[in-house]
């Protein structure tokens, strides 16, 4: 997994509440066995219009959003299905951090799982952070190191993050490798079990 | 002392193998389910990280996502067909018992867990789709997962968690005249939102959960995820032991099981983190008239007005919702007119829900402008169905009747709704183009579906006039 220390970019603000992972990506694409290449799916129907042309009013299809690697997201973010093709997504389409007021409880591991960090903050902030992101060419810092967001004009905020989770973004450990380190514990409690 | 205990207290506890100081447990998974659509990545892991399925007897394959519902089940997608192939491969490479599409056992694989037998009080069960909350009905703790985790598992039996918080819904009083199951589940949403319960592992309580068959059951934790929360489950009883007895995988010592089985419910004086009690009296027959599933109208009721909703937020995803479903404020539910009918999922395709809503249909026929169709959860549900002429009284009335899978609750294969579409729907999820890219979904129960089908518009199925079996 890529790890994640220290990111700056362009943040996008997509103020829409319990965005769904059927809308992060549709099901027409899930059929693929590849695990790689749903950069391009993201946000479809939204994206696209239904002649395959962009849709010139979608936020991420606005030029001064090119690039842009950090979500501004409203509540309940990545609700509904467990597809970690919607976590593949975002990540293949470039973005490193997601800040929201909340996040569903399944795409919270996706994403981790994915090398995407996830930033939980209040209402308030998340408003006021998608009011500066309208500013072309905005972006935001965001660090792992020290647990905390700032951009050029002044904004800084600290956020809270799981420990385990930090560490393993910060190492960029996939956790297998960890679960297997403890393979006597898990053959013992089979043989408690049977 | 001994401290009392919810039913999830003691499932966590009892399958925890071991916990980190800050809390973080690795976590013994019983029953392992898996479909052709999150499985192909995690066996490609595993692959690439030189493992082998752990434990091949603890997990179960089928295909239902993709798989076409038409009789002879052609499949004519080449993506979808490699994705199939690719389980097939799979499970033989790994040696995992596999239901395919020929089997007389193949269906949706939260249809097919419960009657198997496999589901059952007292485990943990994960598959790699989020309303594996279904399984809780039985008093089993069973979540959804992601890829990455489905691979996880193949490959260690565990998975790392932290404990979810534990929440109660009692429903206070008897379900009341006309309301199903699915009105239980969609009440419960309209009441706490679909982020109500995020966090949490919900346990289903009160009299008119005692009073629910399995198959309502099903359908309550079945929806539980549309509420946010990791799981839902009810303590298993009487209803419970008597719907598994004799099914193909239930435990041989059956009454060994059970005794042990019985002390699966939460102690006296359990603290849960959180309390939410909903009057059933206040319960109706409910539509979803928006774009997710706490957007919920009583029969009766009305579209709702932007204007007077209390937030700014919720003032625009009203009208965002409106807007994608071409509905005005104020229309009254009843008049809103659909051209689609799909009974069908892993919310309401059991066989109860077909006999309910076989119940409203005999005697009548399809609206003209409708398209109904029921798709059976599963080969067996379909069996008994048609072994009950179920099936006759559907077509008569102009339904299709289809071979079993996900179909139209998702549309992964070719049964998907086309722009502009309206359907009445017993799944789960209303999301926008979740049925089809531009097609409109309202939630109901089977007998809400049925009825619609018939007059073309929701109809209150408290005033159905139903007709006699025509004797032969
Ligand atoms: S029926 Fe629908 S909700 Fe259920 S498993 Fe299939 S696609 Fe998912």
């Amino acid at each position: 997994m890529k790890a994640f220390r220290e990111h700056k970019g362009i943040a996008v603000p997509l103020d829409r509440n319990n965005v769904d992972t059927d809308q992060i990506i549709p099901k027409q694409f899930l059929k693929r066995i590849e695990r790689t290449g749903y950069g391009e799916f993201l946000f479809y129907d939204w994206r696209f219009m239904s002649d395959g042309k962009p849709n010139r009013e979608f936020v991420l299809n606005q030029p001064q959003y090119a690039g842009a690697s950090i979500l501004i997201a409203g509540r309940n973010f990545g609700c509904g299905s467990s597809r970690e093709h919607a976590a593949w997504a975002l990540a293949q389409y470039g973005f490193r951090a997601i800040l929201a007021p909340s996040f569903a409880d399944i795409f919270t591991t996706n994403a981790g799982n994915n090398g995407i960090l996830l930033v939980t903050l209040p209402e308030p902030q998340i408003e006021d952070l998608q009011e500066r992101a309208r500013a072309a060419g905005y972006e935001l810092k965001v660090s792992l190191l020290d647990n905390t967001i700032i951009d050029a004009q002044g904004f800084s905020s600290k956020f809270k993050i799981p420990e385990f989770r930090r560490t393993c973004l910060l190492e960029g450990l996939d956790e297998i490798g960890i679960t297997l380190k403890h393979e006597d514990k898990i053959a013992a409690y089979e043989r408690r079990m049977a | 002392m001994h401290f009392p205990q919810t039913l999830f207290d003691k499932l966590w506890q009892r399958h925890v193998v071991h916990e980190n100081a800050d809390g973080r447990a690795l976590f013994y998974i019983d029953l392992h389910l898996v479909h052709e659509v999150t499985s192909p990545q995690a066996f490609e892991g595993l692959r690439l990280n030189g493992l082998r399925v752990r434990r091949p007897e603890r997990t179960v394959a089928t295909v239902d996502h993709n798989v076409p519902t038409t009789t002879n089940r052609a499949l004519t997608d080449p993506i979808a067909a490699r994705q199939i192939e690719t389980l097939r491969q799979n499970c033989r490479d790994y040696g995992v018992q596999l239901f395919d599409v020929t089997s007389v056992e193949q269906g949706i694989v939260h249809v097919i867990g419960p009657e198997l037998g496999l589901t059952q009080p007292g485990m943990t069960i994960v598959c790699g789709d989020s309303h594996t909350s279904t399984h809780g009905a039985f008093g089993a703790l069973a979540f959804g997962i992601g890829t990455s985790e489905v691979e996880h598992v193949l490959g260690t039996q565990c998975l790392w968690q932290n404990k979810p918080k534990a929440m109660q819904v009692v429903f206070a009083g008897e379900l009341p005249f006309g309301a199903t199951a699915k009105d239980l589940a969609l009440g419960m949403i309209a009441q706490i939102g679909t982020d109500g319960a995020t966090g949490h592992v919900i346990e289903y309580r009160g009299q008119a959960i005692s009073a629910l068959s399995m198959e309502g059951r099903m359908t309550l934790c079945n929806m539980s995820i549309e509420a946010g929360a990791r799981a839902g489950m009810i303590a298993p009883d009487e209803t419970t032991f008597r719907y598994l007895r004799g099914r193909r995988f239930a435990p041989q010592q059956f009454d060994r099981a059970v005794e042990r089985w019985r002390e699966l419910r939460s102690d006296e004086g359990a603290r849960f983190d959180r309390t939410v009690t909903i009057d059933c009296a206040a319960l109706e027959p409910f539509v979803t008239w928006g774009t997710n599933p706490g957007m919920v109208a009583p029969i009766t009721g009305r579209v709702p007005d932007p204007n007077s909703v209390q937030t700014e937020a919720d003032r625009t995803a009203v009208s965002r919702a409106l807007e994608y479903m071409d509905l005005r404020p104020g229309t009254a539910i009843e008049d809103i007119a659909i051209d689609r009918v799909f009974i069908g999922s892993c919310t309401n395709a059991r066989i109860e829900d077909l006999r309910a809503a076989a119940e409203m249909v005999r005697g009548y026929r399809v609206h003209p402008r409708v398209r109904a169709m029921v798709v059976p959860g599963s080969q067996q549900v379909k069996r008994v169905a048609e072994s009950e002429g179920l099936d006759r009284i559907f077509q008569a009335a102009g339904f299709d009747w289809r071979e079993s899978g996900c179909s139209m609750c998702l549309g992964m294969n070719p049964d998907i709704l086309q722009p502009g579409e309206r359907c009445a729907s017993t799944s789960n999820r209303n999301f926008e183009g979740r049925q089809g890219r531009g097609g409109r979904t309202h939630l109901v129960s089977p007998p809400m579906a049925a009825a619609a089908a018939i007059t073309g518009h929701f109809t209150d199925v408290r005033k159905w006039e139903f007709k006699e079996a025509q004797s032969a």
